[in-house]
């Protein structure tokens, strides 16, 4: 009895020193063009001065799961220690004629294709080894699409805590509400990666979400 | 008149298949995905009754990206499943999930599959499902 105690004791001890050594891998997922990378960005940027990845309004301009590590996040005097992995967004379909409208030529389109079904496959293999996902999806598009349905489905079949993002949120075409609809049984957070609103409130739930996670 | 009959071919230039769950039923994961990759592959829309597990999902996934390249015209897959637990309460739904975990399947469910050269979307919202077709 007196044992379990005092190792319970040193347990807690320890693990509040080692708490910020320990990263929790926390992953950007969704479908391409919603703002992961501008969110990650965000976030880097802010503790570490550093980005993770380009932007582009050309889709899959993220064609390989990329990641920071040691972003140590700050919030309310408490502190903890992610390892960002920005991924590359999921479709269930790559067209490389898409990329032409964008002036990309024909061969370059066609690469770019290649790499972007390469990084779907990549972004679906990692999942397993997150702790925690924040999906991010666009709030001026239709959410009931199979990919975040599947996405989600999958996330939480892996049971890994998440945390939907509907980003986007200073456009005029922005409707949070619809998404909180398709998906009432987790937390929504109306953000704009790209205007930094509303950052308060997705680093109080990633906080919290933490204490879930394993 | 033969420029109309082509005309007419054209538009009409897709076929649907309907696969009852019976057929997939005592598949494992990879036969299943393979039978379903190959009616996309020959250009029909699949309507396959009940559902996929999740890691199944993510599997097609995979694999259509994997098949992109490989398969002359292959652009990819759209995709809908249309969930019997859209409308129900949640205990009924977490009965379901349950019954749905041991059985596998999801009867009530319906999976639309067809080539991304085909259908050029598949519109959903909660109330009505809506199949847009490529010319
Ligand atoms: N208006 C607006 N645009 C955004 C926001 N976040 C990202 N974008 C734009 O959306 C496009 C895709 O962003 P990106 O971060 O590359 O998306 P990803 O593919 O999900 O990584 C870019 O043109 C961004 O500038 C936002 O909060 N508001
Ligand atoms: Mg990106």
């Amino acid at each position: 009895m007196a044992i379990k105690i005092v190792k319970n004791f040193f347990k807690r001890i320890f693990s509040g020193i080692f708490q910020n050594k320990k990263e929790v891998k926390l992953g950007f997922y969704g479908p391409p063009n919603a703002g992961k990378t501008s969110l990650a960005n965000r976030i880097c940027k802010d503790f570490t001065g550093e980005e993770i990845g380009s932007v582009s309004k050309i889709p899959h301009e993220t064609r390989e799961v990329q990641f920071k590590e040691k972003v140590e996040i700050e919030y309310k005097g408490k502190s903890l220690t992610f390892k960002m992995v920005d991924t590359p967004g999921i479709a269930t379909k790559v067209d490389y004629e898409d990329f032409l409208k964008y002036k990309v030529n024909k061969k370059d389109a066609k690469i770019r294709a290649k790499e972007a079904t390469q990084g779907i496959i990549e972004s679906i293999r990692w999942l397993d080894d997150m702790d925690m996902v924040v999906v991010v999806l666009d709030a001026t598009e239709n959410p009931y699409n199979q990919v975040n349905i599947t996405l989600i489905g999958n996330i939480v079949a892996r049971k890994i805590p998440i945390l939907i993002v509907a980003n986007k949120s200073d456009l005029r075409k922005a409707n949070v509400k619809k998404i909180e609809e398709a998906f009432p049984e987790y937390t929504v957070i109306g953000m704009s990666a790209k205007y930094g609103k509303n950052l308060e409130e997705f680093y109080e739930e990633v906080f919290k979400l933490s204490k879930k996670s394993k | 008149m033969v420029k109309k009959i082509q005309k007419q071919k054209r538009i009409n230039g897709f076929a649907i298949r309907f696969m009852p769950y019976s057929e997939i039923k005592n598949l494992n994961s990879t036969q299943r995905i393979k039978k379903v990759l190959e009616i996309v592959f020959e250009n029909y829309i699949l309507i396959l009754q009940g559902r996929l597990k999740p890691e199944e999902e993510t599997r097609l996934i995979e694999d259509t990206m994997a098949m992109i390249g490989h398969v002359k015209n292959f652009k990819g897959i759209e995709l809908a499943v249309i969930s019997s637990d859209d409308k129900t309460s949640t205990i009924d739904r977490l009965r379901n999930r349950i019954a749905i975990s041991l059985s596998g399947g999801d009867l009530g469910a319906v999976t639309i599959i067809g080539p991304a050269s085909v259908v050029k979307e598949i519109k959903r919202d909660p109330k009505k499902i809506e199949l847009m077709l490529n010319k």
